[in-house]
């Protein structure tokens, strides 16, 4: 089928969401949609799934005019979206989640789960998708998720499929494997468009590349006539530096020792075991892993989030394991966490409020009881400043900012009190491209102070650009450490489980 | 209005959504006077018996305020609950504890007058605080929810007053009936309007209850410990992050919310009662969960909605005796503002054209 859109516009009260887009896909093609976070991609994706209606403008699929009152239609002539956050139930199983709101039935309107097995295992080995039916969802790695949710929609008679983020969950192996698979989809005849802000991604996979910012096409590209820099100058409007410099570093002081640090879930089963490590002065020290490997556990244990079961923590030659968050931020540790709507911030906070999550009971901030919302009011002031987060008031609440604009605001709570050791986890996540490149300069100027930076990141590219010593988690464990520099590739595997 | 904290509701949250919400309840309430088989006549006859009985005179202002006084109190109370993310049913219980204290101390010490009260006050006040903190402290170490908790707290508070109410040396003396001793002059609430007419009923309670709205603002704006009430009540996972006790800042919010309960139950004790009955909590704790809604768990809109639940209750007797309309239907004008206020959705598409 052959996709067109035709001058859809879209507005939320003042704000244009989309503005005249014009948009086609053929069918074997795939085509990279390119933008920031409000660039637009969201809602677009929306009209064209039925979700919402467009102010103006028109979609033709195979020159048919189409108006979408709802998903279920949009279904029927041939839409599919695979979503960045999987739509799936885990204690089904893949069958049961497929046929979901589509069951076929007997007699008597019993599920007729046999012959929905006999289907999943088609559409499975026709695409080479290699889904076991009668597998359990939560039992399931990520990668082949993804795959549930693309039968799911291969069943439904998708022509036209839209992939948002795909990549963003996915271990560097499982992107290649993704990769065939789409490969194989657009010679089966399908329109794909794939939604991403991975530069080298769409270069590598699309056919054609559309970049999309703040609600209008702003450009069209072809892989093979473009590359990295003039796309991302594209996508957010300016020249950008897609890599920050990094000079190299003599190693200062020995900041943190970690010994035979353990964490037992619950249930008494081993989350983390037997984790060492030493971080010193001037050194970024990056943790590398497919998410759901202890990272996040580490990490709450350092913080004081977590208690530990056994083992040493060591800063600065003292002991530290398993105290509080506040004595821990009492000794200069500062933690980014990796996830701010949930923990870094309060939403219904306004900015000021948020500036003292950690240290309203300090003496700059209140005596004893008493807030001092004068100085928490200047303090709030000095970080929107000079940590450019970009708002026009410092009373608005904060879930009013972009990620990239709360990003900066915690990162500059964080960077500006006394710092000697920085613990980033996921910092850039969500957060637009010149946003990047801000937090990356400011996670390396941190560095060269002289204080220790223990960065975590699911970005591998992230993690090679910025670390000056790397280290694998898997299941658990410290499964290998690279220098600066090292191959993605072979720390891909090691993000795999291969040694 | 400071300009430093989240006080994010909007001015049509703050204050269009729950005057829509009463003028419909207050309407509908009429009208179903109407469907019920009055004529229109009294339907409107009530209408101006409720306005009269409230605010129509000195006197009835007067029983307006008296009404609103324990109302405010609890539901401050309660306001404390929702900003640190509980749900407080035990106001009820609370009050009874509370109003016990103050009937025990009122009848059994010979203090001199202010030093009396405040002793009343105070121990009412200290009770109401220990019987949340049992919810609180179960919370914070079980994990025992603060509804359920709460709840059979209440029952237990209804048997224990009737327990209590026959212990001999409480009981009143030559009663077999369940009724306590009365507390003592000195311990009694002095009405504020004495001098001007001594059947004006309204006391001192109010004026405290007043001073209460402005400390507990206070408490929830600009102190850390409110600080603290906010932050755990908005985002748990932060609030931990940002080095707060979550599990001592619960049991701090339960034991403040019960503190205001058992002060409502004294003041109640203290300014109107002389002494308790069974039932003698009249079921205020739990209004006060719908004036603490109704005021959106805001100090200043808790005050402004307590005082209309207290015109509703005055205005209520009024229009009992004088359109001889029942009493019940102020339950239900009660009942249908929240059910509004509870879905201030309704109320926009009910009259978009004032959301536009």
């Amino acid at each position: 089928m052959k996709l067109k859109l035709n001058a859809i516009s879209k507005s939320f009260g003042p704000v244009k969401a989309n503005s005249n887009i014009n948009l086609t896909v053929d069918n074997g093609e795939i085509l990279g949609l390119l933008g920031e976070n409000g660039a637009g991609k969201t809602t677009l994706m929306n009209i064209l799934t039925g979700l919402y209606k467009p102010d103006s403008g028109t979609i033709l699929i195979d020159n048919q005019l189409k108006e979408f009152q709802n998903p279920r239609e949009a279904n029927k002539s041939g839409v599919g979206m695979v979503h960045q956050h999987f739509m799936l139930v885990p204690v089904f199983s893949v069958t049961e989640n497929i046929i979901l709101g589509t069951e076929p039935t007997t007699r008597f309107n019993k599920i007729d789960l046999k012959t929905a097995t006999d289907k999943v295992v088609k559409i499975s080995s026709e695409y080479k998708l290699d889904v076991d039916p009668n597998a359990l969802i939560e039992k399931l790695p990520v990668g082949i998720q993804q795959r549930v949710e693309i039968i799911k929609i291969l069943l439904r008679n998708a022509e036209i499929l839209i992939f948002d983020e795909p990549t963003a969950v996915l271990t560097p192996q499982e992107v290649t494997e993704f990769f065939e698979i789409i490969k194989s989809l657009k010679k089966t005849g399908k329109a794909i468009i794939f939604i991403t802000h991975k530069l080298h991604e769409v270069l590598e996979i699309c056919d054609r590349i559309n970049v999309l910012r703040r609600g209008k096409i702003v450009g069209e590209a072809f892989p093979t006539k473009t590359n990295n820099k003039k796309l991302a100058e594209l996508m957010v409007g300016r020249t950008v530096k897609l890599r920050t410099s990094r000079r190299k570093m003599e190693k200062g002081k020995e900041l943190l020792k970690v010994n035979n640090l353990s964490i037992l879930s619950d249930k008494k089963e081993p989350i983390l075991t037997n984790i060492d490590l030493v971080l010193h002065q001037n050194e970024i020290l990056g943790i590398a892993g497919v998410q759901g490997n202890g990272q996040t556990e580490f990490i709450e244990a350092l913080t004081g989030l977590r208690k530990a079961s056994t083992g040493k923590i060591v800063y600065f030659g003292k002991e530290c394991i398993n105290i509080t968050p506040r004595k821990i931020h009492a000794l200069g540790i500062r933690h980014i966490p990796e996830d701010r709507q949930k923990q870094g911030l309060i939403g219904d906070f306004s900015l000021i409020e948020n500036i003292i999550l950690n240290t309203y009971y300090e003496k700059d901030f209140s005596n004893n009881l008493k807030l001092n919302w004068l100085n928490a009011k200047k303090e709030a002031r000095r970080i929107i400043n000079q940590y450019d987060v970009r708002t026009n008031s410092e009373d608005i609440s904060a879930n009013k900012l972009s990620g990239g604009n709360q990003q900066k605001l915690l990162i500059g709570r964080e960077m500006s009190r006394s710092i000697n050791l920085l613990i980033a986890s996921q910092p850039t996540r969500g957060v637009d491209v010149g946003s990047i490149e801000y937090i990356h300069s400011q996670i390396i100027k941190a560095r060269n102070k002289g204080i220790g930076v223990i960065l975590n990141s699911t970005e591998l590219e992230e993690i090679i650009a910025l670390s000056d010593r790397i280290i694998v988690f898997y299941e658990g464990k410290i499964i290998a450490e690279f220098p600066s520099n090292s191959d993605p590739k072979i720390i891909g595997l090691a993000m795999a489980g291969v040694k | 209005m400071s300009h430093y904290f989240s006080n994010r509701e909007t001015f049509k949250e703050i204050i269009l959504i729950p005057v829509i919400a009463t003028f419909l309840a207050i309407s509908l309430g009429l009208l179903l006077l109407i469907f019920s088989g009055s004529s229109s006549e009294i339907a409107l006859k009530a209408l101006i018996a409720l306005f009269l009985g409230s605010f129509g005179s000195l006197s009835a202002i007067s029983e307006t305020f008296t009404a609103a006084t324990p109302l405010i109190l609890a539901a401050l109370g309660i306001a404390i609950g929702f900003r640190a993310g509980l749900f407080n049913i035990g106001a009820e219980g609370q009050i009874i504890l509370g109003g016990m204290a103050a009937v025990i101390i009122g009848f059994s010490f010979h203090l001199p007058f202010v030093f009396h009260i405040i002793f009343v006050l105070l121990a009412g006040a200290l009770f109401g605080a220990f019987y949340a903190f049992i919810s609180g402290w179960l919370k914070a170490v079980t994990g025992a929810h603060e509804v359920i908790t709460t709840i059979m707290l209440n029952l237990i508070a209804y048997r224990l007053l009737d327990f209590f109410l026959r212990i001999s040396w409480i009981q009143k003396e030559g009663r077999n009936d369940p009724i306590s001793k009365s507390i003592l002059e000195t311990a009694e609430l002095p009405r504020i309007f004495y001098v001007l007419d001594p059947n004006l009923r309204v006391h001192t309670g109010f004026l405290i209850a007043i001073i209460a709205v402005l400390v507990v603002y206070w408490l929830i704006f600009h102190t850390t410990i409110g600080y603290e009430f906010r932050a755990v009540g908005k985002n748990l996972e932060a609030s931990r992050y940002g080095g707060i006790n979550p599990a001592l800042t619960i049991i701090i919010a339960m034991s403040s919310a019960g503190l205001l309960a058992g002060l409502a139950g004294a003041s109640q004790i203290a300014g109107i009662l002389g002494r308790a009955t069974p039932g003698f909590s009249a079921g205020i704790g739990f209004d006060a969960i719908a004036v603490a809604l109704l005021g959106r768990a805001h100090p200043i809109g808790v005050l402004f909605a307590g005082i209309l639940f207290g015109a509703l209750i005055a205005g209520g007797r009024e229009m009992q005796v004088s359109a001889d309309v029942s009493l019940d239907l102020i339950t239900v004008i009660q009942a249908l503002i929240i059910i509004f206020i509870a879905a201030p959705i309704l109320i926009q598409k009910l009259f978009p054209w004032i959301f536009k």
